[in-house]
């Protein structure tokens, strides 16, 4: 960690930028090894039978699941291509959800994601930098199914 | 027949709480569900050398136990509309981390009955490690 401002006007000019969509797929599968690995095994996410008697008519997948890639992947790949690496060590700092619609299996998502701000704290040994991402989601019939915030913080 | 209506809950109603207890083996099956393979959640020595005490378990990973705190309270017939929180501190594979809520708020909105809700994870040290917000709808009996 070091003292000094990291927070140069170039990476501040990069505020705003839109990153190119990514094109994600919600595989059953995928949705499946998603709620066991939460262990969160709510029949909704994994029993046709069950899913198809409730209001959602199937499966669908757990808020917070989009698909393959995954957010987080996106989030660190869309920062380092458009900063470089500002400090060697990343950690997640903060989310935030909006969830519009279901995503169910067979669902293709397109992320898009823009890079909504850049800003810097002081922390106890010394200077943390922050870069908040924010993605939205729209399925195959170019409806919103959802909106995220990615906080990571550099040090 | 849905699980909870609207008109069941009061502003300070505690959310049935979502105990976890992750292990290195669940960080490990999460990286592989989700794609993130950041070093920290698996790989000791890296962690180590990054300056953090341990293996850490991944801010998402918290974040979907609140969700699912949230979706096994509300049930099939309630809607997550929104959630936010912050890892202000770390937990590691072994801990204990209970997942809290109650109802800061009522509301309706259009056709929505919505709560605020104040939610949280804490670890066996008794740190507050995850505060956040969430937002869901309920249907009503009226």
């Amino acid at each position: 960690m070091s003292d000094k401002t990291t927070l140069t006007e170039e990476m501040k000019a990069k505020i705003g930028t839109v990153l190119p969509p990514i094109v994600m797929e919600v595989e059953r599968g995928a949705v499946k090894r998603f709620a066991q690995a939460v262990g969160d095994l709510n029949p909704l996410y994994l029993d046709e039978e069950y899913a198809r008697k409730t209001r959602y008519g199937g499966i669908v997948s757990p808020p917070g699941f989009f698909g393959w890639p995954a957010g987080e992947e996106i989030g660190a790949e869309t920062i380092l291509s458009v900063l470089g690496r500002p400090f060697e060590n990343v950690l997640n700092a903060g989310n935030e959800s909006e969830f519009y619609r279901p995503v169910r299996p067979g669902d293709v998502l397109v992320s898009s994601t823009k890079l909504a701000d850049i800003y810097e704290k002081k922390g106890g040994a010394g200077n943390l930098l922050f870069v908040v991402l924010e993605t939205t989601y729209k399925n195959q019939a170019d409806q919103v199914v959802a909106a995220m915030r990615y906080i990571f913080m550099f040090y | 027949m849905p699980k909870v209506y609207y008109e069941d809950v009061e502003v300070g109603t505690e959310i049935p709480p979502l105990v976890k207890k992750p292990t290195t083996r669940q960080l490990v099956r999460w990286a592989g569900a989700t794609g993130d393979f950041n070093e920290p959640h698996y790989d000791k020595e890296l962690a180590l050398s990054w300056g953090l005490p341990g293996v850490i378990v991944h801010g998402l990973l918290k974040y979907q136990f609140m969700i699912q705190m949230l979706t096994d309270w509300i049930g099939v017939d309630g809607d997550l509309l929104k959630i936010s929180c912050q890892y202000r501190g770390m937990d590691f594979p072994g801990d204990t981390l209970t997942c809290t809520g109650k109802v800061l708020r009522k509301f309706v909105e259009g056709d929505r009955h919505c709560l605020e809700c104040e939610i949280c994870f804490s670890n066996q040290r008794g740190e507050r490690t995850t505060p956040g917000r969430a937002v869901v709808a309920l249907p009503s009996r009226g």
